[in-house]
């Protein structure tokens, strides 16, 4: 309940249900993430590291406790309120990259400005400058299946921040990529967090890419601990 | 529009699989416009009769003559206005296997079968021209197009019923009054039938098949066909009347199982384009669960899902209803054309083009329904959980 971060996690419970049996993934967890932290959250596979970063970024709900992103209580939010929030405030980037196979990459980067009112002009300017900085330019008009994996998830990290949230999460963004690409995209959100002061949370199970976060919290039989 | 666009290229996404799915939505509706077309065309003859109008024909068989005597007796009834007769002649036109040589040939009073059936129109002369002469006969507009018949041709035909051969000459081309009326029969004097009949077998003459009468007063039919048959109960050939709308019923009837189980089939028809469709919408849906699921985790609404499967299910649906009709138009055709007489009138109705593109955009909504339903209920943590 104390605490002025930005990303505010007060005592969140979390469990599933598979077929009869429950299984509880997070229990009482807290976590505060200042602004314009750049926070690397690592485990061992199945303890709940993407269950949190979802609760975080608004796409699923804690069974108990709170979540406070920027002073708005996210729980608080009804469905569409809240999908109109994560439009708004948070930029999404996943081990898979998610592209829609049949929009081009512009258009991919595209898609988030779709909800917003900005004009043609106002869309094709952010779409491009999003694409120079992670230097797709000259591949604006490729389809995801014509990219390699590391350019798709600079596609990606171009349609995560076109839209200019505050938060970025990553759910292991360099977890499907060789070493030299993984580099490249550790060097991007290290460069949106320096350079444009964007909150990042990043779930990793690469050493390497963890070493670029400021700090690095091990989450572990439902229990949250420094590293 | 974007959204347009996706649906478009989603839809272009498995072509083989897009196209097989029109395909069969479009060979399906197809089969629904032409099976539609020749349920109405069936009952276009129990539609189009008159309110005013009765048969009288024998009581045991349509088949059995009814003597000419009766006219004056049933002319008599009060609530009777006009009474006409008919024969029914047969006879066999060139070759008898072709089915356009198959066209309905009666013998009938020429004073007063027009003023009963204001249905035939026909100029005041051609009437005149064909009462003048003993074997004149007048045929319909699309009989005649599709014989070549012209005023003063000479018809030839072999008698079945009515032996020996048979020459009549045409001396007027009716048209229906509209298009519901058919156009393919061949009238003649009923004299020249009974003439000819009184020379070889003079104890078939002063026959008629049927009397067809005019009442005053519709509410007036049960009465006369009371009166009409009571009045020949006691006689050799007893009678039975009923109104034109049960008369031709009765035909209709007989082959109203046929008629019933096409009907059932267009039914079924509109089970296995659902099917078709709802299988298509259904695997595309579930390939592209995690797509939905981004979609949404990028702040898209219900709504804009609902679009996305529900247009694409549509397009197919529209596409394939929209060829299917297309084609059911030749095929309707090609089918009047090989059948000319069979069916007399044979046109693919308005309501039938309603029921088609209802049946496609009915078929397209239902199909989307519980992919869409599926995809929304469907958590985006889940969403974005599956694989492929
Ligand atoms: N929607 C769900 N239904 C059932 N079990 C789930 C669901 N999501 C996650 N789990 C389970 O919760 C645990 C944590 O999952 P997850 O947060 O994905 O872990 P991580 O990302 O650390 O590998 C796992 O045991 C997983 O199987
Ligand atoms: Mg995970």
């Amino acid at each position: 309940m104390a605490g002025n971060g930005f990303i505010q996690v007060d005592k969140v419970s979390k469990s599933y249900q598979r077929d009869t049996i429950k299984v509880e993934v997070l229990t009482n967890i807290s976590l505060t993430v200042p602004e314009g932290e750049f926070l690397a959250l690592m485990g061992p596979s199945g303890s709940g590291k993407t269950t949190l970063l979802n609760l975080i970024a608004g796409i699923d709900r804690p069974d108990q406790g709170t979540v406070v992103v920027n002073t708005v209580d996210i729980d608080g939010l009804g469905e569409s309120a809240l999908a109109k929030w994560r439009a708004n405030n948070v930029g999404f980037i996943f081990q898979f990259y998610n592209l829609m196979p049949v929009l081009t990459a512009y258009e991919n980067v595209e898609l988030p400005l779709l909800l917003t009112k900005l004009s043609k002009k106002e869309k094709k300017e952010h779409v491009e400058t999003a694409l120079n900085l992670v230097g797709l330019a000259d591949r604006i008009h490729h389809y995801p299946r014509q990219l390699s994996g590391g350019q798709e998830q600079r596609v990606a990290i171009a349609r995560a921040l076109v839209t200019d949230p505050a938060l970025i999460v990553a759910d292991e963004p360099t977890g499907d990529l060789d070493k030299v690409s993984a580099e490249e995209i550790m060097t991007l959100l290290e460069r949106l967090n320096k350079e444009f002061k964007k909150t990042i949370v990043m779930v990793t199970h690469d050493p390497r890419a963890a070493e670029k976060a400021h700090k690095v919290m091990h989450l572990d039989k439902g229990e949250l601990t420094k590293g | 529009m974007f959204i347009f666009r996706l649906i478009l290229k989603n839809a272009l996404r498995h072509k083989l699989r897009t196209f097989l799915t029109i395909l069969g939505i479009c060979i399906a509706v197809t089969a629904f416009g032409f099976l539609r077309t020749i349920v109405t065309a069936w009952s276009a003859g129990v539609e189009m009769s008159s309110v005013t109008r009765m048969i009288t024909r024998h009581k045991v068989s349509f088949i059995m003559p009814l003597p000419k005597s009766y006219r004056e007796k049933i002319q008599a009834i009060s609530d009777v206005d006009l009474v006409t007769y008919a024969n029914w002649f047969g006879g066999l036109y060139k070759d008898p296997n072709d089915w356009k040589n198959f066209f309905p040939r009666m013998a009938v009073d020429p004073e007063t079968y027009f003023d009963i059936y204001p249905e035939f129109v026909l100029s005041e002369k051609e009437l005149l021209d064909f009462r003048k002469e003993r074997n004149a006969c007048i045929v319909g507009n699309k009989l005649a197009k599709e014989h070549g018949f012209k005023i003063g041709d000479i018809i030839s035909m072999d008698g079945d019923i009515y032996p020996g051969k048979w020459d009549f000459v045409v001396r007027g081309i009716y048209k229906g009054k509209d298009e519901t009326w058919d156009e393919t029969q061949m009238l003649f004097q009923w004299d020249y039938l009974n003439e000819r009949i009184a020379q070889q077998q003079p104890t078939r003459q002063g026959n008629v098949g049927w009397y067809v009468l005019r009442v005053k007063d519709q509410n007036a039919m049960p009465i006369v066909a009371r009166e009409v048959d009571e009045l020949f109960s006691n006689s050799r050939a007893g009678t039975k009347t009923e109104t034109e709308k049960e008369f031709q019923q009765s035909f209709v009837s007989m082959s109203s199982a046929i008629i019933t189980s096409l009907e059932a089939i267009s039914y079924i028809i509109i089970g296995i384009i659902l099917l078709i469709l709802a299988n298509t919408i259904a695997m595309a849906a579930r390939e592209r669960t995690r797509e939905y699921a981004v979609l949404k985790t990028l702040g898209f609404s219900s709504i804009h899902i609902v679009g996305l499967i529900a247009g694409e299910s549509l397009l197919l649906a529209g596409l394939g209803g929209a060829l299917g009709l297309a084609l059911t138009f030749p095929i309707s055709a090609g089918f009047a054309k090989l059948f000319p007489t069979f069916f007399p009138i044979f046109n693919v109705e308005d309501i039938t083009i309603i029921l088609a593109v209802s049946v496609a955009l009915f078929a397209g909504i239902i199909a989307a329904t519980f992919p869409t339903s599926a995809t929304l209920r469907t958590k985006i943590a889940d969403g974005l959980r599956q694989i492929g």
